[in-house]
């Protein structure tokens, strides 16, 4: 197996997944099988190949130090499941 | 049992830049919330972050003043972690090839200096800001703050005091603001620090187990909390106890570290390369290009200051504290080519009122405190009317001679003049007239204080002190 259970379940808790038993036994199975796909990568021989983040061989994007125009505060705040007309609202985390 | 202290210390300084780092957003203090966002800052999806030049140019300053070695190339990372001020539930740093690696800074405390390693600088976006409600289980998330442009310098745990921590963090304090790539404001929070302390017994080689200390807002506060936790520590160990590894608040009300509660969480970032940022990389040609624009250093300036102006290191270690200050003497010593004296002056009567980074708001040019320490000098003014019109150009910014003028505080230094009122003196108060004459000359200055009454301290005390010197030997008439 590549991945376990426990694996599972921290990896959901990371997300703010809920997953009911069942679920995190499907999960496991379908995500191992996941895992074991991608891990056939690990039998080329990459000995010789640099290690590589970006494929399209750019580097060096940059913007100048310029101010745009900033979105209105009611576009802004449209999207957010909960707002005040100023700020965001969400339940407090910091007791 | 002899306990020794080991701290590493993580500097947030947030970079002096007109836009975010990855979109044209304003990184201005003080707007109203979520007015300087985009779809970029607020974490939409299908936006492309690009990455801010002057950002990296900032990066590489401050690499080359802190003997970093500047990796050639390097990349962005996102950190992965919820919180409600990150709107994209990750944020964008650098984690395996930070911008720079491996420097140093030399730290002085009571005269002995050390070297302190720095382990690494990286440039990343600063979080929104979360503004908790008084009485409501809830709280207001403003990301005006969110993707303005960090560099995080983190130190090695070499340093061994409190007061070693706070010297090195004035130092780096002091050189981003030489740099001028951070306006370097502790209290709105452009340069944070947070502290990793752990005490070992004395000679053992491994670390303790640390402690990680947050929200201490200016030096003070992080002198103060270390010290707490230097305490804290100790009395824990010696009575047979193990310290938690934890993160703790400082609270300056109660002058104490407690447990942040809340945000505590496995550290697991799941670090992996932002597709969406291409690498830098970094030629020699750029990184000769921004050592050519570096200013003179505090550490050279200071000893510039002792060799060219023949300084006390006390005197060029104050003066060099900002470059703003170090300028103000530089100008008013180009007019007044008296170093020693116009670092005192500046030390006792400038300091006390605008510190070396208020500098820019004194309205006193330093063209003018030199103009009126030569007034003193010429013998137009005595130093002690000096110090009053001092007060009066802080409050106004007017020329030393117009206030002297306007004011009538010139020097009284006509013999003549003074003499009358010297013998009146001295008649009226014959008994102290004789002490001096019995060889208690300690009265001479009682007889000057009087002067100094009458006119308001407007004599000249050399030529009052040589005017009653002879009429009290002179004898009674």
């Amino acid at each position: 197996m590549k991945i376990t259970r426990k694996e599972v379940e921290h990896v959901a808790r990371l997300a703010r997944l809920e997953l009911q038993p069942e679920e995190v036994e499907r999960l496991t199975i379908q995500l191992d099988t996941i895992l074991n796909y991608a891990a056939k990568l690990d039998e080329l021989d990459t000995g010789g190949v640099a290690v590589t983040t970006h494929t399209q061989g750019a580097g060096n994007v940059f913007r100048e130090d310029l101010v745009h125009e900033a979105l209105n505060r009611e576009q802004a705040l449209a999207n957010g499941p909960d707002q005040n007309g100023e700020a965001f609202v969400v339940p407090r985390i910091i007791s | 049992m002899e306990f020794e202290t080991v701290i590493g210390l993580e500097i947030h300084a947030q970079m002096k830049t007109r836009s975010k780092i990855f979109c044209g957003c304003s990184t201005e203090f003080g707007a109203p919330p979520n007015t300087h966002v985009c779809p970029v800052c607020l974490g939409m999806p299908g936006v492309l972050p690009v990455l801010n030049r002057q950002v990296v140019e900032n990066a590489i300053k401050l690499a080359l003043a802190t003997e970093l070695t500047i990796n050639r190339e390097n990349r962005f990372a996102r950190k992965n972690y919820f919180y409600p001020d990150l709107p994209k539930g990750y944020q964008i740093s650098q984690f395996e090839l930070p911008i720079a690696e491996h420097g140093r800074v030399e730290i002085e405390v009571d005269g002995a200096r050390r070297w302190i390693g720095i382990t690494r600088a990286h440039m990343e976006e600063d979080a929104g800001k979360l503004i908790h409600a008084e009485h409501e289980p809830e709280s207001y998330v403003d990301l005006n703050r969110a993707g303005t442009p960090l560099l995080e310098i983190v130190s090695e745990p070499d340093l061994r005091s409190p007061d070693e921590a706070v010297a090195y963090l004035k130092k780096i304090h002091a050189i981003v603001r030489y740099l001028d790539i951070s306006d370097g404001n502790m209290q709105e929070g452009s340069f944070r620090c947070d502290a990793n302390i752990s005490l070992r017994p004395m000679g053992r080689q491994e670390f303790g187990i640390r402690t990680e200390l947050k929200n201490m807002n200016s030096f003070k506060n992080v002198q103060l909390a270390l010290e707490y936790e230097v305490r804290r520590q100790r009395d824990v160990l010696l009575d047979g106890g193990e310290v938690v590894q934890e993160t703790l608040l400082w609270n300056p009300d109660k002058n104490r570290t407690e447990p942040m509660r809340g945000k505590e969480e496995a550290h697991d970032y799941r670090y992996f390369p932002d597709p969406d940022l291409p690498p830098v990389f970094i030629d020699e040609e750029w990184i000769e290009r921004m050592r050519a624009s570096l200013p003179e250093l505090p550490d050279p300036r200071r000893q510039r200051f002792m060799t060219a102006f023949d300084l006390p290191a006390y005197d060029a270690g104050i003066l060099t504290a900002s470059r703003e200050l170090a300028d103000y003497f530089e100008t008013a010593c180009a007019t007044y080519d008296q170093p020693k004296k116009l670092s005192n002056w500046i030390g006792t009567e400038l300091l006390r009122e605008y510190g070396p980074e208020r500098i820019g708001e004194c309205p006193v040019r330093p063209e003018s405190l030199a103009r009126l320490l030569i007034m003193i000098e010429e013998g137009a003014i005595s130093g002690k009317i000096a110090k009053t019109v001092f007060a009066a150009m802080l409050e106004s910014g007017t020329e030393p001679d117009v206030i002297v003028k306007e004011k009538g505080l010139v020097q009284m230094s006509d013999e003549g003049a003074l003499q009358a009122l010297v013998q009146e003196i001295v008649a009226v108060n014959p008994a102290q007239a004789q002490q001096f004459r019995d060889g208690k000359t300690k009265v001479l200055g009682f007889f000057v204080g009087q002067l100094m009454q009458k006119t308001k301290g407007q004599a000249n005390p050399q030529i009052a002190n040589k005017l009653f010197r002879q009429a009290l030997a002179a004898g009674p008439e």
